[in-house]
């Protein structure tokens, strides 16, 4: 029950993640660039994911707002190298801030909305905030942001000759998300967040301060949120609002980690480790007709996991195993007599 | 020597394949009113839903009337003539009193006979007739465990199987609820109850079965019971 | 000064008077029991001294201070926590969790938190069950979760809600100690029951609610025999059995 301190599943991940390390080394990944832009999208909307699953996932308020604070981040990155011609840093912690701010201004009354209320405003936001930002002049409107060409490296935040500075990139980001959840998982807010979601009144009970919680959760969320937009705009190059700040982009939070696990620290990998390679192989191979083949196989498994398994693939691993551990038992013998 | 109408033979049921009780065997005989008593999460109401068919058992035979009914479905079970009322009243709280019990008899398709049915129950059971057309969540507790079991008799049930009636009743109410069972058993339903008040239980019962850990620990006549040594140190307090 | 001090509470839902200017006090180191009738206003009673539910008028202290319309999660970190009746088990975390949430409210560092819960699923003999999900519990398993939650807040007045129903007479004896271990450990308590044998032997006082009004308030020997208690809640044979009791009981 000490989940402050290492465990054997803490080692497991921090093997996990030397692997990743060297994988740029891998022969099959270092010749092929499009096989190392599929890595780096696992590991950006892994990331993504993570860091919606923590006011989704783990505090139970279900938003489909994400993409704004996205989209903040990418533009912020964005502006700073587009309109300001400058380094993008400065964009970035503005993003990670600002989107942090308006976390808290739209939760606020929000959160007085309950369960599906909630969701709906969520979805209520990215509108307002996509058709905003469409007719907004200084943010470049429609015609969105493309980036310029600059000195490659640290400072600017690019490179293109090899994916490989990007690919630490996003493994940084990654290990940062993951570990701020992991610490979360130990840590007394972690246990508040998911009382909150398993009962927001008995959680009142018991002391819990839930709009705190819930707000500081959405806060967090959304700078990491915005974190990982403006590592996408510096690795896409250009910055739009339909690809940034759209319920397009809100949905593939939800569904990479309700179909990973919602709640669960592995979850959001394994959602984008399957939906990503999807997503990206079926248009790479089917191109202009495979366009479409991602989104219905998206779809499929959104229906599959709601109907047959709500806990994601998680929840099928732990029935499964569960099921196994059942016939090994039976197998023991007939029924064990219940005495002590 | 008639034949009971509920014979249970060496029953195990549980949950996820892991029974929770083991080898039960009890029998009901026409006219008798049974209690099954014990402490919490003995296996009590495990026995009632595997009865009723809302559980199906992993092992032994269950016979209703000489009919093995141990597969058969809930809604079987009520045609055949057992109505199960379950713990914690489970009643439409949106509908009226009235309502309630027409549902209780909805394998009935006479219109008639569930109107006689209804008026014959609104006089067992008079506060139920103040409160008719009342919807079933502004009732008491108590009352709302009489609409219960009222809504189990309308489908003039050969057996009737109560679970916990007495949850969550003040004192007076529990008194009533017994005497209500009493009355009845005494006008010939069969009837098998479950509680955990086992003392007012074996009061009011012919006999008796005590559940251990899933397990048959004592039976007999109810006046035995009452008076034996183990039952009142292990359940009465004594 | 009392610990807990209840001035004309009244609480309406509009045309409706749940509670009608409702008073008593609970004394700091009593054992308090409120009963009643089902719809007499006890649980909303509750809801209205932890925070659930604004009073329409009047006022409650507890401790000297006023937290007549406090939220629920101030009124708790002040040390007044309840129970549910039907209980709420945060399901999908397992018990040892549940208990953690508690053991939160009085410290941040892990290790004293984690000591806090240990010591009170013991308490409430759950040391099988810590690593269940708290939803798979049977329900006497629930209420006992209920209660080590609740005393791992470490309250000063505890609330306790229904607690008893569904024992057999012997598990009511059991919970009856570890209620008084509880006092003993300088817990004040609150208790709704309805399982008499559980609340008139141990109670310092009695307070009788029916119908939304308090109609007595007083020692549980007093409370047995008066008239109108027995006449709305008791009813004869409980009052005749007790009385039986205490006589086999004086001979004995």
């Amino acid at each position: 029950m000490q989940r402050n301190t290492l465990s054997k599943k803490d080692a497991i991940w921090l093997g996990f993640i030397a692997l990743l390390a060297l994988l740029p080394l891998a022969p099959f990944v270092a010749a092929n660039s499009f096989h190392m832009h599929v890595v780096i999208l696992i590991l950006l909307f892994a990331s993504m994911a993570q860091a919606w699953n923590i006011i989704g996932g783990y505090c139970g308020q279900v938003s489909f707002g994400h993409s704004v604070f996205f989209g903040i981040g990418a533009y912020g990155a964005g502006m700073a190298v587009v309109t300001y011609g400058g380094a993008p840093w400065p964009g970035i912690l503005s993003g990670v801030l600002l989107a942090a701010a308006v976390a808290l201004i739209i939760s606020y009354p929000c959160f007085k909305l309950s369960g599906h209320y909630f969701a709906i405003a969520t979805f209520a936001i990215v509108e307002i905030f996509n058709r905003s930002f469409l007719v907004w002049e200084w943010v470049g409107g429609a015609l969105g942001l493309d980036y310029p060409l600059v000195k490659e490296g640290l400072t600017n935040l690019m490179w293109y000759d090899t994916k490989t500075g990007y690919y630490y990139c996003a493994l940084i980001l990654f290990l940062l998300i993951f570990g701020v959840v992991r610490w979360l998982e130990g840590h007394r807010f972690g246990y508040y967040m998911r009382a909150v979601r398993e009962g927001q009144e008995t959680a009142e009970s018991l002391g819990v301060n839930s709009t705190a919680v819930k707000l500081s959760a959405m806060a967090l969320s959304a700078g990491l949120t915005a974190l990982c937009g403006a590592f996408f705009a510096q690795y896409n190059l250009r910055v739009d609002t339909p690809m940034v700040m759209s319920l397009d982009m809100s949905m593939k939070f939800v569904l990479i980690t309700v179909l990973g696990g919602s709640g669960t620290l592995v979850g959001p990998l394994l959602g984008a480790a399957v939906l990503i390679p999807l997503q990206e192989y079926t248009r790479a191979f089917w191109g202009g007709l495979g366009g479409g083949v991602d989104l219905i196989i998206f779809g499929l498994l959104i229906i599959l996991i709601v109907v047959k398994q709500p806990a994601g693939m998680i929840g099928i691993f732990h029935a499964v195993r569960k099921r196994l551990l059942k016939k090994k038992n039976a197998l023991k013998g007939e029924y064990t007599d219940g005495s002590p | 020597m008639p034949d009971p109408i509920l014979k249970v033979a060496d029953l195990y049921s549980g949950y996820d394949g892991i029974p929770v009780v083991f080898g039960i065997s009890l029998e009901v005989m026409p006219g008798e009113l049974v209690a099954i008593v014990g402490a919490n999460g003995a296996g009590k109401t495990t026995i009632m839903r595997t009865i009723s068919g809302l559980a199906h058992p992993l092992k032994g035979q269950i016979l209703f009337e000489g009919t093995d009914i141990s597969r058969h479905p809930a809604h079987q079970t009520l045609k055949l003539g057992i109505s199960y009322v379950p713990e914690g009243r489970r009643i439409f709280s949106k509908l009226s009193v009235e309502k309630n019990l027409a549902l209780g008899a909805y394998a009935e398709k006479s219109q008639t006979e569930i109107q006689r049915r209804r008026e014959e129950l609104l006089d067992i059971f008079p506060v139920l007739r103040e409160r008719a057309n009342q919807t079933a969540e502004t009732l008491s507790g108590g009352e709302q465990q009489m609409l219960a079991i009222a809504r189990g008799l309308m489908s003039r049930p050969k057996l009737l199987m109560l679970d916990e009636m007495s949850l969550g009743l003040m004192p007076s109410m529990v008194d009533k609820m017994m005497e209500t069972i009493t009355a009845v058993n005494q006008t010939g339903t069969t009837v098998l109850l479950v509680e955990q008040m086992v003392q007012e239980a074996l009061e009011i019962a012919h006999r008796g079965y005590v559940i251990q850990t899933g397990k048959i620990v004592q039976f007999g006549a109810a006046r035995e019971l009452l008076d034996s040594e183990e039952v009142r140190k292990a359940y009465m307090g004594m | 000064m009392a610990l807990l001090d209840v001035r004309d509470v009244t609480m309406k839902f509009g045309e409706l008077v749940a509670n009608d200017r409702v008073s008593f006090t609970v004394d700091s180191g009593a054992i308090v029991g409120l009963i009643g009738p089902n719809g007499a206003g006890k649980t909303t009673l509750f809801n209205c001294i932890s925070g659930f539910f604004k009073p329409t008028s009047g006022s409650i202290l507890f401790n000297g201070t006023d937290i007549t319309g406090l939220k629920p999660y101030q009124i708790a970190r002040l040390g007044a926590v309840r129970t549910f009746q039907v209980v709420r088990p945060l399901k999908e975390m397992t018990v040892f969790d549940n208990v953690l949430v508690g053991a939160f409210l009085k410290t941040s560092d892990n290790k004293e938190a984690f000591e806090r819960a240990a010591e009170c699923i013991q308490l409430c003999s759950l040391e099988n069950l810590q690593a269940k999900p708290a939803g798979e519990l049977s329900i006497g398993g629930k209420k006992r979760l209920e209660l080590a939650r609740a005393l791992a807040t470490r309250p000063k007045l505890l609330m306790l809600d229904e607690v008893m129903a569904g024992l057999t007479s012997t598990e009511v004896k059991l919970s009856v100690e570890v209620i008084m271990r509880l006092r003993e450990s300088g817990i004040t308590l609150m208790i709704v029951e309805h399982v008499m044998e559980g609340i008139i032997p141990i109670a310092d006082k009695i307070v009788v609610l029916d119908g939304g009004v308090k109609i007595a308030e007083d020692a549980p020997e007093r409370i047995v025999k008066d008239e109108s208690v027995i006449e709305a809640y008791l009813g004869a044979k409980y009052a005749q059995r007790f009385k039986a009791q205490k006589e086999g009981g004086d001979h004995a």
